[in-house]
């Protein structure tokens, strides 16, 4: 089966490429580690400190356009540790590989690729099934295929005098059924053909069906043939028909074939990651529309928490939803003076309007502890809960470790929101500056960029704490804790600055730093979500159930 | 309705009425044709001897292409395959419908799925289904009992 690259049809990847011959220098540039862990030259890593050395504002932006069209540059080495292979599958695509199948059926059994397309659908797809039972005995599988391998036997709309429709109970003779025609398969089951299309009618368009439209009469199983579906119904109806046929391949290869499950997208994806494989890694893919999801469960991107997790995780939130709920809620009182807060950016560093307190949204501390502490608010300090006894406490202490992840799996899930929001107002304000200062649409991009690197990196924070509360704590966790701290770290500078007011002046400033800082988050994602995906591989995590 | 299937019902109502099966007799029909109600009594030398039930049938737009959906009025038999708000789990009702079908095929199913039972039971998980049920049994996914019993 064909494979395509990612992204090839992507016109905007391709002219991002195209536009840009002085790519590799540009890269050079920005090299500034030499990581042994699998990246190699056009891999963006900023440098770690997260500091703005080297980079004028040029290759920043640039540094920032390589990120975001990371597949594309993938497309022609390797891929990363957390990335499977995958194909974006059109209509056109799947009607070629169905072509390609009955093509090879049907130089086996010496029949019509037609009559092999409707065997092999009759098999769900299964080829090595279909021949041996078609060997066996080829009319018996025919028949209950509902493939006329004999053309003479074609049902044919006939007259028959005295005939009395079993369906609309109408005579050929009485006054409304006059003259009408009839039609029959194979078993003899005859029903005047108005009926016969209103049956069809119903089964293909409101129920529908396409593979198995069986003969009207009750319990008889010879399925309806596909040239008695053309001859006796409307173009429309064909057409649909046709269309739902198509989409049983996929159904019926669902081990490799998933359609994307973005409302109204038409492409479906192939990727070889069998149920078996999702314990070992997160199958993301990104359809032709867009949408970005796992291949495993279909549920939008989860990275870098596996897929049984996940479920067992939205189970949970879904049955705790009332415990936790007030936790994520939108208001909170500053620890300090008590006074009502609201929380209005994504960023978890508050101040308070009346005390001038400054502190963190998560866990109500000071920010002050933040800055080098950060820890105490990314780990669920597991000490605390050893000395718990009796089961009163022990129940108490897990309902507080649940409520510690939750907490902050539901203030990403909110932040990005908040961040979204903010951008919107933040493009708009821009869009004004555009009008009253000399800045041109290609240079307030830069914030598009910056929202969508950090909206991705919440996503991530938010299945890190998912996968934090399923481990067992060890030595490989340490370093896990770390780089979620330090993705959390470097997202929440990118959304502060994001909730700067924006000064026309300084629009030079906001926007080095915009772009230094969103380099930095997306190669702190990078790094958890290597380390992550090579611990799925090599087996470095051990799961508890609490 | 279509002319056609409003045709077809008035048909079904006239033979019914002209010669209904032993057991089997339209009660109540109302204007529209939608909703009827027929007896079906217990039939002889059965556990259901002497007794009388009531279907209650109401049909679709798109009847006969859709299935009718038939309940027990009470009292409902006690029977492994009604459950006691009057569903019946019986495939010709749901998925194995066939437009072929009549009532007075429906109503012999139901009569013969009577006479075969070999103990007056409720179905075994009766009490599950009472509080999950939808109102209308065409609404359940159903899995369908042994056909014999
Ligand atoms: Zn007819
Ligand atoms: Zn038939
Ligand atoms: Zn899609
Ligand atoms: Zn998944
Ligand atoms: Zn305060
Ligand atoms: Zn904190």
């Amino acid at each position: 089966m064909a494979t395509m690259d990612r992204d090839r049809d992507d016109p905007e990847a391709r002219l991002a490429s195209h536009d840009r011959p002085d790519e590799d220098e540009d890269e050079d540039v920005l090299i500034d580690e030499d990581e042994d862990d699998g990246y190699d030259d056009d891999d963006l890593i900023a440098d770690d400190d997260g500091d703005d050395d080297d980079d004028d504002d040029d290759d920043a932006f640039d540094a920032l356009e390589d990120t975001h069209f990371a597949p594309v540059i993938a497309e022609k080495d390797r891929k990363k540790p957390y990335e499977v292979d995958f194909a974006v599958i059109s209509t056109q695509d799947m009607a070629a590989m169905q072509k390609r199948e009955m093509a090879h059926v049907a130089g086996i059994l010496g029949c019509s690729p037609q009559h092999a397309a409707t065997l092999l659908r009759a098999f769900r797809w299964n080829k090595e099934q279909l021949i041996e039972r078609y060997m066996e005995s080829p009319e018996d599988v025919a028949a209950s295929a509902g493939a006329i391998l004999d053309s003479r036997k074609q049902p044919k709309p006939v007259r028959i005098p005295g005939f009395t429709c079993d369906i609309c109970m109408m005579d050929d003779d009485g006054a409304d059924g006059a003259g009408m025609e009839t039609l029959a398969l194979g078993c003899n089951h005859r029903y005047c053909v108005d009926c016969y299309i209103q049956y069809l009618t119903q089964k293909i368009v409101q129920e529908g069906e396409s593979r198995q439209i069986q003969c009207p009469a009750s319990k008889c199983t010879l399925v309806v043939d596909e040239t008695t579906i053309e001859q006796l119904l409307d173009p429309p109806v064909v057409a649909k028909y046709k269309t739902l046929l198509l989409r049983t391949f996929v159904d019926d290869n669902n081990h490799k074939l998933r359609w994307c499950p973005a409302p109204n997208c038409e492409f479906a994806i192939e990727c070889h990651v069998p149920p078996s494989g999702l314990s070992d890694v997160v199958p993301t893919v990104t359809c032709r529309c867009g949408h970005t999801f796992c291949f495993g469960c279909l549920l939008d991107d989860h990275q870098p928490c596996i897929c049984s997790l996940v479920k067992l995780w939205l189970r949970k939130c879904k049955d705790d939803s009332e415990t936790a709920n007030w936790i994520s809620a939108n208001t909170k009182e500053c620890s300090k003076c008590h006074s009502t807060i609201e929380k209005h950016g994504g960023c978890n560093h508050m101040t308070c309007r009346k005390c001038k307190f400054e502190f963190c949204w998560v866990c109500l501390g000071p920010w002050s502890e933040h800055g080098t502490q950060w820890y105490s608010c990314n780990r669920f300090d597991e000490r605390n809960s050893v000395d718990a006894r009796d089961s009163l406490a022990k129940s108490r202490s897990a309902l507080q470790r649940y409520l510690h992840y939750y907490n902050r799996y539901a203030n990403h899930e909110q932040s990005a929101k908040l961040d979204k929001q903010l951008h919107q107002k933040t493009e708009k304000k821009m869009e004004e500056m555009q009008n009253t200062s000399n800045l041109s649409w290609i240079e307030v991009q830069f914030l598009n960029k910056a929202v969508e690197v950090l909206l991705q990196s919440r996503m991530t924070l938010k299945w890190t704490y998912c996968f934090a509360y399923y481990l067992k704590r060890g030595n490989a966790t340490d370093l896990f804790e770390d780089n979620q701290r330090d993705l959390e770290m470097a997202v929440e500078i990118l959304s502060g600055l994001l909730e700067n007011p924006v000064d026309p002046d300084k629009i030079a400033e906001l926007k080095q730093a915009v772009l230094d800082k969103t380099v930095y988050v997306a190669s702190r994602r990078e790094v958890l979500l290597i380390d992550t995906s090579r611990g799925l591989l090599e087996g470095r995590w051990e799961y508890q159930y609490p | 309705m279509s002319a056609i299937f409003a045709k077809r019902l008035q048909r079904e109502l006239r033979e019914l009425q002209a010669s209904p099966p032993v057991g089997i007799a339209v009660e109540t029909v109302n204007d529209s044709l939608k909703q009827w109600s027929i007896r079906i009594d217990g039939p002889e030398e059965t556990l259901y001897a002497g007794e009388q039930f009531h279907l209650q049938f109401r049909f679709p737009e798109a009847y006969p292409l859709e299935s009718p959906e038939v309940i027990f009025l009470d009292p409902v038999p006690v029977h492994p395959h009604v459950y006691s708000n009057g569903h019946i789990c019986l495939s010709i009702l749901y998925d194995q419908w066939s437009p072929a079908l009549t009532i007075q095929s429906v109503c012999l199913s139901i009569q013969s799925m009577l006479s075969s039972c070999t103990k007056k039971q409720p179905p075994p998980d009766n009490q599950r289904y009472l509080m999950t049920a939808h109102r209308s049994p065409k609404d359940t996914a159903w899995a369908f009992h042994d056909d014999k019993v």
